[in-house]
């Protein structure tokens, strides 16, 4: 049991240490944007951020947070996007969009450590991402995007 | 010669879904249907559309959202003939009935066949849902409609300069009848279609707000997780721990599924941290289709390999036994391709709730509403119109969500709800997921050649297998076009040819694969061409233009393929500080037409892909933008599977459970897609699927080109390459 700062809020947690923190969103919070997709930290579905880092919520126990958590629910909605979710919008990302939360989670994290990111530093942070719609190239697109418009801000 | 008819590729599995699986041959995709002549009275646009007074409307769709950008296309169909903005359009999954049988009385999300199904159809609901608003302003304005003109979203009466929006006409429009006949509009006149208009779910995808079935709450609802038996036919016996398990903390109840033991909790996690404690004693139970304790997908591929049966013929020209018996040089080859998961990123889940009033409700991934509705009702013992199906937004499909029998959780999900009286949801964890999952079938083809100085002279091509539709629709070898598929259909003109199928069951549970036969098919033989050529000294991509000649459409479509990718070269060359190489490959899938040229070299014995150019001849577009992303989306698939993808059994079990042991294309394995898209005039084909099978072939050729190595095996990453 827990109480965790997610997304700016605190929230208690009834649910044991051991539960993995993507469970203890879904589950527990009903915080259905970050997504199951293998359990194993194989394909980055569920990246969320605590203080700032990526990380896979499937492989991070409730009790073992160590900071803030982040999730996709954290930095936009449908009516106050982020910049990067605008760039997801512009570049037209998503396709069946399960894994694009844990994308853009991702690609929310490199950027704010690396604002300018070449290809290649884009394909090494963004390797254990899986899309099996395809949609890389797009998501390489919309984060050389918002790079330059958040240098540009 | 051509002894037996040779199917249209647009009728491919579709022709066998009529009528509870029964075999029935003369039904085919409606393409066209129905037209609004075809139609006694207007179509049925209250079962379809709701206009709204804030004047947003309501679309109930036929098909099934799963990324292929059906609800945007539908909107900006119906949208445009309404004259109402696409965005102003909320768009969700019709429920089972009669009215969404749009396919000629039944309907699948499949077959890349929406769109092109039911163009004409959208196009007529948006007209009379215009010619009724249009009726309704002109009875509140006391003038004949034939004055009346839309804007997009208002009703204009020029001479009284009055308007009305259509939000404030919206109720008396919809208690109107439905005119019988609508005028479609011109397509000069054209606002929204053919051109790339944003999807509608770009924003709820961006931001997490978008619901699948796995994000289902349903009121008091239990959430379960299952353990399968390790191989198929397997069920079990005991669980020697049961009193322990069911002890855990949050366990309701565990239960004793045909073939899995189910435990259900409060939260996920505990029925998921029950369910990896269960011990479970495994014993020889009834399956329809039990997996052999000795299978393997080694084992199953000298089986094809071997086999010996005759050939059922599936399309013939000229004589290609004596021509090849005349011939001085016959090229023999055998290839295949292995089995391969779906792998859709959202874990398959299902929802069943019993009402009092003894129906039930089911929130689901599908694409096939009615075949779930009645395989539920099946499976509760009751009638198919006390279940309601609620067909979820799919987090990936890939042809994952048709009714495989064994594949799906919902039979899980009631009898746990059953069992439980509460409310159930289950969830696959990705490990049940790949030990379920219904695979595209492994593959094997044979194939004798010969070529002169001109090109080839014969093509001898023996598929050996099972189709999928010959398993879930009892479609024979011939007529089952997704046995075949890929190696029939082919449009190169050569003299002599034939093209026969060695039926031999396969054990494992077989699904459907984007582009199905295609996504192996079109490999085999277009890379088999490439052997010919090189058996006749000849360049591949002009010997398919030479074979080609006479056939504008596809002569057209690949010369345009070889000007994308920069003028036509098969190397090897030198590109920043690497060499590498093209190969060339066409296809003709679910009636569009592809061709696809590929750029590889080799990094550290592992081929990269680094240029896709494809060009896609759907026909008719829609929607640009949705096209070329589904084009993009289909080279991912094509080349992840080309290069890294293979489900290998022993013992009966599949040895990968997770994506940890089965790669799938990662975002630094990814090429640079390039698309051209060229709108012929021909009949509308499909746009979801036929980007893929040529992606595969135009890969391996490059890398023949590139090492010299024939590779007739997939995936290139079992081949040992420099």
């Amino acid at each position: 049991m827990a109480n965790l700062t997610i997304n700016g809020e605190t929230r208690y947690v009834d649910l044991p240490d051991e539960v993995p923190l993507l469970w203890a969103l879904r589950d527990g919070l009903n915080m259905t944007g970050t997504k199951f997709g293998c359990g194993v930290a194989a394909c980055g579905a569920c990246t969320v951020q605590i203080d700032g880092e990526a990380v896979r919520s499937c492989q991070v126990a409730v009790g073992d947070v160590w900071g803030e958590v982040t999730t996709i629910e954290g930095i936009g909605t449908p009516d106050n996007l982020s910049v990067l979710q605008a760039a997801w919008v512009d570049h037209q990302v998503a396709q069946c969009g399960y894994c694009q939360s844990g994308q853009i989670m991702q690609a929310a994290a490199l950027l704010a450590e690396n604002p300018s990111p070449s290809d290649a530093e884009i394909d090494d942070a963004m390797s254990g991402n899986l899309c099996r719609c395809g949609t890389y190239p797009r998501i390489r697109a919309a984060i050389h995007d918002a790079a330059s418009k958040m240098q540009e801000a | 010669m051509q002894r037996l008819t040779r199917m249209p590729a647009k009728v491919s599995r579709r022709g066998f879904l009529a009528g509870s699986g029964a075999l029935v041959l003369s039904t085919t995709i409606p393409v066209r249907a129905p037209k609004a002549q075809e139609a006694a009275a207007g179509p049925d646009v209250p079962a379809f559309l709701e206009l709204h007074t804030d004047g947003t409307a309501r679309l109930l769709s036929p098909f099934i959202e799963g990324g292929q950008g059906v609800f945007t296309t539908f909107a900006q169909i119906i949208g445009e003939e309404l004259d109402l903005a696409p965005e102003n359009f909320t768009v969700t999954s019709a429920p089972p009935g009669p009215p969404y049988g749009v396919m000629g009385g039944f309907r699948i999300t499949g077959g890349s066949a929406s769109t092109r199904t039911a163009y004409g159809l959208m196009r007529q609901l948006g007209a009379s849902a215009r010619a009724m608003l249009l009726q309704a302003a002109a009875a509140e304005w006391d003038v004949d409609a034939s004055e009346l003109t839309t804007e997009p979203g208002v009703v204009v009466h020029a001479a009284s300069n009055r308007r009305a929006p259509y939000g404030d006409l919206a109720d008396a429009a919809m208690a109107l009848p439905v005119p019988a006949e609508v005028a479609l509009k011109d397509e000069a006149d054209f606002r929204w279609i053919k051109t790339a208009v944003p999807r509608l779910d770009v924003y709820e995808k961006s931001t997490g707000k978008a619901q699948y079935a796995i994000d289902v709450t349903v009121e008091d609802m239990l959430l379960a997780a299952v353990l399968h038996a390790p191989r198929l036919g397997l069920t079990p016996a005991s669980v020697a721990n049961l009193a322990e398990v069911e002890g855990m903390r949050g366990v309701h109840s565990v239960h004793l599924l045909n073939g899995a033991v189910g435990v259900v909790a409060e939260k996920f996690w505990q029925a998921r941290n029950a369910v990896a404690a269960l011990q479970v004693e495994w014993t020889e139970g009834e399956a329809e289709w039990p997996m052999p304790a000795d299978f393997s997908s080694d084992s199953f591929r000298a089986t094809l390999s071997e086999a010996s049966g005759d050939a059922v013929e599936i399309e013939a020209t000229g004589d290609a036994a004596t021509a090849l018996s005349e011939a001085d040089n016959v090229i023999e080859a055998q290839y295949d391709a292995p089995f391969v998961v779906h792998g859709q990123l959202e874990p398959p889940s299902a929802t069943a709730r019993f009402n009092e009033d003894g129906t039930l409700d089911l929130w689901l991934p599908n694409q096939a509403p009615e075949q779930f509705q009645g395989a539920a009702a099946s499976a509760a013992g009751i009638e198919p119109a006390q279940v309601r199906i609620h067909s979820q937004m799919l987090g990936g499909f890939f042809g994952r969500h048709f009714l495989y029998r064994t594949a799906n959780p919902f039979p899980q999900a009631i009898a746990m709800a059953q069992a439980t009286g509460r409310p159930v949801k289950l969830i696959w964890s990705r490990e049940e997921d790949f030990l379920r999952d219904a695979p595209r079938p492994l593959g094997l083809a044979r194939f004798r050649g010969a070529v002169g100085a001109d090109g080839p002279v014969a093509l001898e091509a023996t598929v050996v297998g099972e189709g999928p539709t010959q398993r879930w629709y009892g479609a024979p070898p011939g007529p089952d076009v997704s046995a075949h598929e890929g190696i029939s259909g082919k449009s190169y003109a050569i003299a002599n040819s034939y093209v026969g199928q060695v039926p031999v069951a396969n054990p494992a549970v077989i699904g459907y694969w984007r582009s199905v036969g295609h996504s192996m098919h079109d490999f085999m033989y277009e890379c088999f061409l490439d052997e010919l050529a090189a058996a006749g000294g000849l360049d591949p991509y002009q010997m398919r233009l030479n074979l080609l000649s006479g056939n504008d459409r596809l002569h057209t479509l690949l010369t345009r393929t070889g000007e994308l990718s920069g003028g036509w070269q098969s190397g090897p060359y030198e590109v920043d500080g690497t060499t590498r190489a093209r190969g060339v490959a066409m296809a003709s899938p679910f009636g569009s037409e592809a061709a696809a040229i590929a750029e590889v070299s080799l990094d550290r014995g592992e081929v990269r892909v680094h240029n896709v150019w494809t060009v896609l001849d759907p026909g008719q577009i829609v929607n640009p933008g949705i096209i070329e992303a589904q084009v993009q989306s289909a080279v991912a698939l094509g080349v992840s599977q080309t290069l890294v993808e293979e489900l290998v059994y022993e013992n009966g079990e599949p040895t990968a459970r997770n994506f940890d042991g089965y790669p799938i294309l990662r975002p630094d394995q990814m090429p640079a897609v390039h698309v051209d898209i060229i709108e012929s005039g021909a009949e509308m084909g499909g746009v979801g699927e036929p980007g893929l099978p040529a992606v595969g072939p135009a890969i391996v050729n490059a890398v023949y080109a590139l090492t010299g190595q024939r590779i007739r095996s997939l995936p290139l990453s079992k081949h040992s390459f420099g």
